[in-house]
């Protein structure tokens, strides 16, 4: 492993010494370099396609699972399937991720398809980071599929962040919630140049007491653009919050489709969908604590995207 | 300290501020007064630079900075409380007193602060400033921020503006105590009585002009009292 390859860790997941303290799966250009298991947490590779089998036996307590990727490979076009079957009662936070770094003309891509079985009582924090560096102009892109399926009582709290360097991403959530669950996702996005960004979040929520909050906030500027979808299926007593917080700077646009369907009679679900420019008060207020204009805007742009 | 000279100030062929002059001193504790739109926070925010004059000059400690952007009129030691206090998304009450703060300060420093403004600050630093904030818990950290400052002149726009009769009690009080601890001049647009009372001079503002300057009890008596449309408030 090189100095590039230590860099992109550090941006999309932890120190290596920190990764090398749990459980972890190191992939780069394509295929597994480095793996460790502990007695409590199982990593297998797939037989019949590229990825690995994530198993945490169940009462597992406050282990961390790093499965960082990293391509470094110009032009490669990498696709992974991943499966995390997490115990009863299990508590585990797994952290993804990948970085791209491409120093040339031709495009490089992965394609991560997550899926994230809770078994009863589960709980996992699970933190995914994208990131791309480099100065070829070749594009960097990144198309990650997560699908989640909790069963009773399960809890899965999602962060997702993509700050820089990712020309291209389409990202797909699915998830289905039986009873007493909840999934909260948390998502930030900045685009910046051309680049594009679409995310689209599927949640059914299939059991009593099942709830999910959404939270989107992006930027978009220059001449980027994105797009904001979810659609919520309150199939029961059930509870939903998703809001979508997008600023738009240059000449950037941002669109955002919600789509709430309750199916039934004490389904409650709300959309808020905010889009805009800076607030000008916000900007004034910043100048008259002593900040400049620009030095303003990008605070407000990072305690935004914080 | 800080010298007004002839600010004019017009829009939709309405007069808002009409040929303004006046002089600041330093360490004093000063209250502009007037009915609605006599113009008072028109004249505040354009000593803060938010709004521009058609026309005069502002001198603060011998400059002119007519022409200098709200930023460059902080850095020179002006400091301001908007009525309507400002929200934020990911922006705590500490990100604030930080860049408030002309030196680096520390969660303790920070909390102390807070206290002044009334505030338990173990509850209140970490928080962002959002919607999920009181109106008096919002106006509270807004005071904060002009008092991390240390202002050579700190501006206050209507700051019991929207705010609970209980809230606005403990806003006194902090006044009060400002009055005594804060360096430099104080400059407050109100139209309440307990911080006229407590001012050393009183501005009294009408249809964009300065009607009369004085103390307290003089404007009270001569100038308000006696107005049928008398706007000041007794709590």
């Amino acid at each position: 492993m090189d100095n590039i390859d230590e860099e992109l860790l550090k941006e999309i997941s932890n120190e290596l010494g920190e990764i090398r303290n749990g459980a972890y799966n190191i992939r780069k250009n394509g295929e597994g370099i480095e793996r460790k298991i502990t007695e409590n947490i199982n990593i297998v590779t797939k037989k019949d396609k590229s990825g690995i089998d994530i198993i945490v036996k169940e009462n597992t307590k406050f282990e961390f699972v790093h499965i960082p990727v990293i391509i470094t490979e110009s032009g490669l076009k990498d696709i992974v399937y991943n499966d995390f079957y997490i115990g009863k009662n299990a508590n585990v936070v797994i952290v993804a991720g990948c970085g791209i770094h491409n120093d040339h003309h031709k495009d490089s891509t992965h394609n991560g398809i997550h899926r994230f079985f809770l078994e009863e009582g589960a709980k996992v924090k699970y933190i995914e980071k994208h990131y791309g560096e480099g100065n070829g102009d070749g594009k960097r892109i990144l198309n990650p599929i997560t699908e989640v399926e909790l069963k009773d009582g399960a809890n899965m709290e999602m962060e997702t962040v993509q700050i820089k360097g990712v020309d291209s991403t389409i990202r797909e959530t699915k998830a289905k919630l039986a009873c007493n669950t909840n999934l909260t996702i948390s998502e930030k996005i900045m685009t910046h140049g051309n680049q594009f960004a679409k995310t689209e979040f599927y949640v059914e929520l299939n059991g009593e007491k099942s709830s999910t909050h959404v939270t989107s906030r992006s930027v978009a500027q220059d001449k980027s653009k994105q797009e904001f979808i979810s659609k919520i299926l309150g199939n029961t007593k059930c509870y939903a919050h998703i809001e979508c917080d997008a600023i738009i700077k240059d000449q950037g646009k941002v669109v955002a489709i919600p789509e709430i369907d309750a199916n039934n009679v004490d389904a409650n679900l709300i959309h808020e969908a905010a889009i805009g420019k800076i607030a000008g008060e916000q900007l004034t207020k910043l100048m008259t604590i002593g900040l400049t204009e620009k030095e303003a805007e990008e605070q407000i742009i990072n305690g935004f995207l914080r | 300290m800080l010298e007004i000279k002839d600010i004019c100030f017009e829009r939709d062929n309405k007069k808002i501020l009409d040929h303004i002059n006046m002089k600041l001193d330093l360490n004093k504790f000063i209250v502009i007064t007037g009915p609605n739109g006599s113009g008072k926070s028109t004249l505040a925010k354009i000593i803060m630079g938010i709004e521009t004059p058609d026309s005069g000059n502002i001198i603060f400690n011998g400059q002119d900075i007519t022409n200098l952007k709200i930023d460059e009129r902080a850095r020179l030691g002006i400091g301001f409380a908007f009525q309507q206090p400002v929200k934020f998304k990911g922006i705590t009450v500490y990100d604030l007193l930080k860049i408030a703060s002309k030196k680096e300060i520390n969660k303790i420093e920070a909390c102390k602060i807070l206290s002044k403004v009334g505030l338990c600050a173990k509850e209140y630093v970490d928080r962002e400033v959002n919607s999920s904030l009181s109106g008096g818990e919002l106006k509270r950290i807004e005071i904060a921020t002009v008092v991390a400052r240390e202002s050579i002149l700190a501006i206050f726009d209507e700051p019991e503006a929207g705010i609970d009769l209980w809230s606005f009690n403990n806003l006194i009080e902090i006044f009060e105590d400002m009055r005594k601890i804060i360096k430099g001049t104080t400059l407050i647009i109100s139209h309440q009585e307990r911080i006229l009372n407590i001012a050393d001079e009183v501005i009294l503002m009408k249809n964009g002009k300065i009607e009369k300057i004085g103390k307290s009890s003089d404007i009270l008596k001569e100038d308000l009292c006696r107005n049928s449309c008398c706007t000041l408030k007794k709590w």
